[in-house]
């Protein structure tokens, strides 16, 4: 939905890695779902997918939808980035994000001037195509959100 | 393989990667070997060779658990995950640029008295750090550190092997340790570093405290990493660093002196072995040998590694040892 992947003559940005705790979380991506990790034994939910639970070490997690509404905790806008995927992009915003459910993620902050992401700045999820079978989470400016 | 260069077969060998302090953490690791009797000196060596090509991944950086949730999103790992904890600094307590650039001056000015230092001879102000290329906002060129080849080495000894060397003793006096994290996400609170444990641990087993000390050594990868250690580290309240740098004269003939080689940030980056530059300089400067940039006085140092985005932390405290 974000528009960056379709500007010409931006390459997409890299196919996220593969990893078996991350499949959902990439899957629900591509449907524009976000859903972040969960623990159905201490109902905590945790973020970055991990193969159990941090709190109690359960090892059979599910995820599950969250609103994809929350504050941004803190941003940069990067503007050199020697990676070719990234050279093209710059400047651009790497955020952390603080879902409305309590868990932080690292993210980009994407259809906005860069300087105009706060530290404080209310943001809702968007999904950035990368190709057929991937989609990344990012997020937009959200200044109703409360 | 380096005891087979050296000809040496060791009773002891072992590997510490604690990225930044994991020259400190070989300090404490090679004392306690000695102290449970396995060897009588330990021979500690950092050296690196970076991949000069822009892009390149050093091997000392390898593919974590948790890099897929952020080279997604463009994270350059140390230079935007330090930019988020200054961006947040400044959100939360009002750290100006102008503060954290003054940091880099003060060492720039230590450099300027080291003729070993690879910013030897070039001073700078801090208008020439604030109209330096921003890199990852609030972040300029000049707050970052430089990237070189280098290596550094020490030798820990038992008491009566070190009191036998020509050189002026230095004793480990007090040691902290504290790692909490891989991912940025992880650490609750991206302004407050382990540095608060390990310094506290370091502190207590040497029976000493901040207003005790001095000369500072603490791991300077970014001007905003000083600020956060002198916090931590109890030189000042947490949040008041900005103003606490900008107050203090940070140079070796300051009232603070702190990494009076230059720090990583005008000395140098080898690597691992930047991170040994704080110990050697802290030894430099209790043995006396800190030529045109020795503290005088000089009894006590604290020692700071950092290594990851804030994650490693080991804090040592030296005392000159023929006291």
């Amino acid at each position: 939905m974000s528009g960056s992947a379709e500007v010409e003559g931006i390459p997409p940005r890299p196919v996220p890695e593969s990893s078996p705790y991350g499949e959902p979380y990439w899957a629900a991506a591509v449907d524009g779902r976000l859903v972040i990790q969960h623990c159905p034994r201490c109902d905590r939910l945790q973020h970055f997918p991990r193969p159990w639970c941090t709190a109690c070490l359960h090892d059979e997690l599910d995820f599950v939808d969250v609103s994809g509404r929350g504050t941004v905790y803190s941003c940069t806008v990067v503007r050199r980035n020697p990676n070719p995927a990234f050279a093209t992009r710059v400047p651009y915003v790497l955020a952390l994000v603080d879902l409305d459910e309590g868990v932080r993620m690292m993210s980009n902050v994407v259809d906005c001037a860069p300087e105009a992401v706060t530290v404080g700045a209310r943001v809702r999820v968007c999904f950035e195509t990368v190709d057929d079978t991937h989609a990344v989470p990012c997020f937009t400016l959200d200044p109703e959100g409360t | 393989m380096v005891a087979d260069q050296l000809g040496v077969r060791p009773s002891y060998c072992d590997v510490v990667d604690l990225g930044g302090a994991t020259a400190t953490g070989m300090i404490w690791r090679a004392a306690a070997a000695i102290d449970a009797g396995v060897c009588r000196a330990v021979l500690c060596v950092l050296a690196e060779a970076p991949d000069p090509r822009p892009g390149v991944r050093s091997p000392t950086w390898p593919a974590l658990p948790n890099a897929q949730w952020e080279r997604t999103y463009g994270s350059l790992g140390p230079n935007s995950g330090y930019a988020l904890a200054a961006a947040r600094h400044a959100h939360l307590y009002g750290t100006t640029d102008e503060q954290r650039a003054k940091v880099a001056v003060d060492q720039r000015t230590n450099a300027c008295a080291n003729p070993e230092s690879l910013f030897f001879g070039r001073p700078i102000t801090v208008d020439d750090v604030l109209t330096s290329p921003l890199i990852c906002d609030p972040l300029h060129l000049l707050e970052i550190v430089m990237p070189c080849f280098g290596a550094t080495a020490f030798v820990v000894a038992r008491g009566d092997v070190a009191r036998a060397s020509t050189n002026v003793p230095v004793r480990l006096r007090g040691f902290g340790e504290q790692v909490s994290h891989s991912s940025l996400v992880s650490m609750p609170d991206i302004t407050r570093t382990p540095i608060v444990e390990s310094s506290r641990r370091a502190y207590e087993t040497a029976g000493v405290g901040p207003g005790d000390i001095d000369v500072l050594s603490l791991y300077d990868c970014y001007t905003i990493t000083v600020i956060l250690s002198l916090e931590d580290a109890g030189f000042c309240a947490k949040g008041e660093g900005g103003p606490f740098v900008a107050d203090h004269d940070l140079t070796y003939a300051g009232d603070l002196p702190c990494n009076t080689h230059g720090g990583q940030l005008s000395y140098g980056q080898a690597g691992l072995a930047g991170g040994a530059s704080h110990v050697t300089e802290a030894v430099l400067q209790l043995r006396g040998e800190g030529g045109a940039r020795q503290v005088p006085d000089c009894g006590l140092a604290l020692v700071n590694g950092n290594g990851g985005i804030l994650a490693e932390q080991c804090t040592l405290v030296l005392e000159r040892g023929d006291a």
